[in-house]
């Protein structure tokens, strides 16, 4: 008895090391093949980011870029439009911006560096539609008579407020996500970078 | 052995474990299918060198498998220009060992893997030519095998076009015009296969389907059913005497052990020496000296401009070499035809062993000078075969040898082997077979 | 037999290198010399990238040759505005058609394109960019001894001077050049260094990982035979 347990216990000993290095080997043989998912320095390049010029954006228009293949808006926000923003905190899902849909930077009763320019990626939080325009107050674009003037997502009717807050209510459960942004002149913006805090 | 499939179903000992392994295997043969195939299949004891190709064939298939869906991943088979004016076919492949992480990796193992396969099989097959192992009763495990190796090479051809280069496109280009010497249908055929007037887009896309679903998916039909068969009537061994003839009390032969552990454990060892081979290649030579990656095919695929010299990967050598061997018309028909008909025969004339050979032992152990000294020959002009099929048809041996008339000469012989075995496999001296294997 | 076999499978090996019709010179191996690999990136886009794109390699990887990006961005990078940009040419390709008459290609792939029998392709590049010749039949004034009737011009001849054949057919430097004989080899090892590298950036860690690879197959074979020989023990 003895004697057959000698031979077994050194065989045990045997496969469980064997196995545990040959473990070890198939684990790293995984991690080129399951990086190899990643994104590619294709990805990356696409994905770096994107300097704008918005020297020739007019108050009151927005422009759309593309970064990481997502529509960034560039609002320039009148006065008009900047007094809406405190009148609707009622309505709004998350007023103050509690959620973590923009840097740190943007977390402030208009979301952005310098109140009168917005940035934003045009993506509702809801199901990922490309909300549209709506910036005439009142019901002149199909909305309610007490619009103020927004975002309508057109997939399932989520609004969203010059600072792209969205309403409460509405499908969508967060407001924009704001880009990480940084200015690199007056007249220039650079998307997808920041100087931490800058 | 023959699989016993009479196994008792999996008894809970009352665990919850247990009671979930009877469940299953009350519903699906695991208990039988591990016990016939693995724990109780019975293999001979003296199993040498040469019986490790079998289960490395099987890992490089598995490599194959997984490499080749990650790269699908990323490769496109578009055979447009893209902004540089670079086909996207081949700027994917480059794409793929730039951009990608860790994608060069992936794609070497996958081109080394080509060649791997090769090699292993064809040691595989060397091994039953050695010891008779497509003898009574194994011969629909050797026609497994044979169809097995024909799908290979019709799967390492079109891959070998994906890549879309200078030798992806002329290679493809001169086989598929191969077809066209078949009389009457010739043309249209090759036509359709290539479905345009020259090799383009839209074989690019119809050799990409067939590589990476029709023909894996027959040539894993095809393993299940050569290993099925082999499990059925149980392994040959180089001394080729049947383990079955002699049992002891239980049943089991007295010169068998179970494939588990005892191959099992063996044959990790050998996978882990083929892996340390494989490695080299892969990380230190994965050009294989332009034998596994050829050096014109770092070049874009251009319809206008033929390389100097086209030659087939490493691996179609010698079957290329029967191809060019024949130079003459027959019975009216091009000489082109022949050589088509040359290739294919002697890939076909394999499948046909089991019956041309008549000796009475299967071993070379216990066979005579003539068969050693013919295997021997045939040997060397496989691979002078081989060779040649490398080299541009002008190649002299030493300078002064034309090699044309020796391709010639050992095409005969790779045929006149085979053709005359029922011959001279009868007449050969034989020692009498042991009763049991030998160590 | 055995003996046979092994002659038979150097057989190809032998007979190649007796086939060599081509004498190429050995192209310097600077692969570990980053310096090197530099001077070479720099002759590369000041020569090279004008009619030549290297448009599988982005501009980010020349920071694997130890410079930074500030560095690629102010001293190489003059054909793009993000660093991970390829390495194109200015020109369109079908534009290039019809200045050139044949667009250039592409050099990516170029030092792993022009390997064969008779050597690297380095070794292929090295002694290409030494051997243009002054050739007034040629419509670019230029021919070469290596690449008979060559249609790109020797666009480094500033730097090498002018060769031309003499008597023997061997080539001869008649008109020297802002560099001596000896600069100019270097300068020239220097850029086909590059274009290897350039060949496959991956090159250098894919080396490493191979080591790194081997020593754990090493370590798993040990433990792998020890097994094997423990289980086989009682079969006799």
């Amino acid at each position: 008895m003895s004697n057959e347990c000698k031979v077994d216990c050194g065989r045990r000993r045997l496969v469980v090391a064997t196995a545990a290095v040959g473990g070890v080997g198939a684990i790293a043989a995984l991690v080129p093949f399951l990086s190899s998912m990643l994104p590619s320095e294709r990805a990356k390049a696409a994905g770096a980011p994107v300097e704008v010029e918005i020297g020739t954006l007019e108050p009151g228009q927005m422009m759309t870029v593309e970064w990481r293949g997502k529509p960034v808006w560039i609002i320039s926000r009148t006065p008009q439009m900047l007094e809406t923003l405190p009148k609707l905190n009622d309505s709004m899902a998350d007023p103050k911006s509690e959620k973590n849909m923009q840097p740190d930077y943007c977390r402030n009763e208009v979301r952005s560096i310098k109140p009168e320019i917005m940035v934003a990626v045009g993506i509702c939080t809801h199901l990922g539609c490309s909300p549209s325009a709506k910036f005439k107050p009142g019901a002149d674009e199909g909305m309610d008579s007490n619009w103020l003037g927004g975002f309508l997502c057109p997939c399932h009717g989520s609004t969203f407020d010059f600072a792209g807050r969205v309403f409460k209510n509405k499908p969508a459960p967060d407001n924009l996500e704001v880009p990480p942004h940084m200015y690199l002149s007056d007249k220039r913006i650079l998307i997808g970078e920041d100087k931490k805090g800058a | 052995m023959a699989a016993n499939t009479n196994f008792e179903k999996y008894k809970s000992d009352g665990s919850l474990q247990g009671n979930l392994l009877e469940w299953f295997d009350a519903r699906f043969p695991a208990t039988s299918m591990w016990r016939g195939h693995l724990s109780e299949y019975y293999a001979p004891k003296n199993f040498n060198f040469w019986y490790f190709f079998g289960s490395l064939a099987m890992l490089v298939l598995v490599i194959q498998i997984l490499t080749g869906i990650f790269l699908v991943m990323h490769y496109k088979p578009d055979a447009s220009l893209n902004a540089n004016g670079i086909p996207v076919a081949f700027a994917s492949v480059e794409y793929i060992m730039r951009d990608v992480p860790w994608g060069w990796l992936i794609r070497y193992m996958h081109s080394t893997g080509a060649s791997a396969f090769f090699v292993v099989v064809y040691l595989h097959m060397f091994r039953g030519m050695l010891y008779g192992s497509y003898r009574q009763p194994r011969e629909l495990v050797w026609i497994f095998g044979t169809l097995i190796f024909l799908c290979l090479m019709a799967e390492a051809f079109m891959g070998y076009l994906l890549p879309w280069g200078q030798m992806s496109f002329w290679g493809a280009q001169v086989i598929v015009n191969l077809f066209s010497a078949i009389p009457l249908i010739g043309e249209p055929l090759s036509i359709w296969i290539r479905g345009d007037f020259v090799v383009g887009d839209a074989t690019l896309n119809r050799f990409f389907a067939f590589h990476v679903i029709a023909v894996p998916l027959v040539l894993l039909g095809l393993v299940a059913a050569h290993i099925l068969a082999l499990h059925e009537v149980g392994s040959n061994n180089p001394d080729g005497v049947e383990i079955k003839k002699r049992k002891d009390v239980h049943g089991n032969p007295l010169d068998g052990i179970p494939f588990h552990p005892y191959y099992s454990v063996k044959d990790i060892v050998g996978v882990v020496v083929f892996l340390m081979v494989f490695s080299i290649i892969v990380f230190f030579a994965p050009e294989g000296g332009g034998y596994f990656l050829e050096y014109n095919n770092f070049l874009p695929a251009d319809p206008l401009k033929t390389p100097l010299h086209i030659a087939p990967v490493w691996y179609f050598t010698p079957y290329y070499s029967l191809l060019r061997a024949m130079v003459w018309p027959l019975f009216g028909i091009d000489a082109k035809f022949w050589g088509v008909v040359a290739m294919g025969a002697g890939v076909v004339i394999l499948a046909f062993l089991p019956w041309l050979d008549r000796s009475p032992v299967k071993s070379i152990r216990y066979r005579g000078p003539i068969f050693k000294t013919l295997l021997t020959l045939f040997v060397i002009s496989f691979f002078l075969l081989g060779f040649l099929g490398t080299q541009p048809p002008s190649y002299a041996f030493f300078g002064v040898i034309p090699s044309a008339p020796v391709a010639q000469v050992l095409s005969a012989y790779y045929f006149l082997y085979f053709l005359t075995m029922p011959w001279w496999s009868r007449i050969d001296k034989y020692k009498p077979e042991p009763d049991r294997v030998t160590m | 037999m055995k003996k046979l076999l092994t002659a038979l499978l150097f057989a190809p090996a032998v007979a190649l290198a007796a086939g060599a019709a081509v004498h190429l010179d050995k192209a310097p191996d600077v692969q570990n010399d980053q310096a090197a690999l530099q001077s070479g990136a720099r002759t590369f886009v000041n020569y090279c990238l004008n009619c030549h794109g290297a448009s599988f390699v982005r501009y980010n990887r020349l920071t694997e040759l130890g410079l930074t990006e500030q560095q690629v961005k102010e001293n190489l990078m003059f054909t793009a505005d993000k660093i991970g940009e390829a390495m194109r040419v200015a020109a369109r390709p079908e534009e290039q058609k019809v200045w050139l008459g044949a667009a250039p290609p592409d050099l990516s792939l170029v030092a792993r394109a022009r390997a064969s029998a008779d050597g690297s392709g380095a070794d292929w590049l090295y002694t290409y960019l030494r051997s243009f010749y002054v050739d007034d039949k040629r419509p670019t004034g230029w021919n070469n001894t290596l690449f008979a009737n060559v249609g790109m011009p020797h666009v480094l001849w500033q730097l090498q001077g002018q060769q031309v054949l003499n008597k023997e057919h061997k080539l001869e430097l008649a008109v020297p050049g802002t560099l001596s004989p000896a600069e100019y080899d270097k300068v020239v090892g220097d850029l086909v260094g590059f274009m290897v590298w350039l060949a496959e950036p991956d090159a250098g860690f894919r080396k490493r990982v191979g080591l790194g690879v081997l020593a754990f197959l090493v370590v798993l074979f040990g433990f792998a035979y020890a097994m094997k020989k423990q289980f086989w023990k009682d079969i006799k």
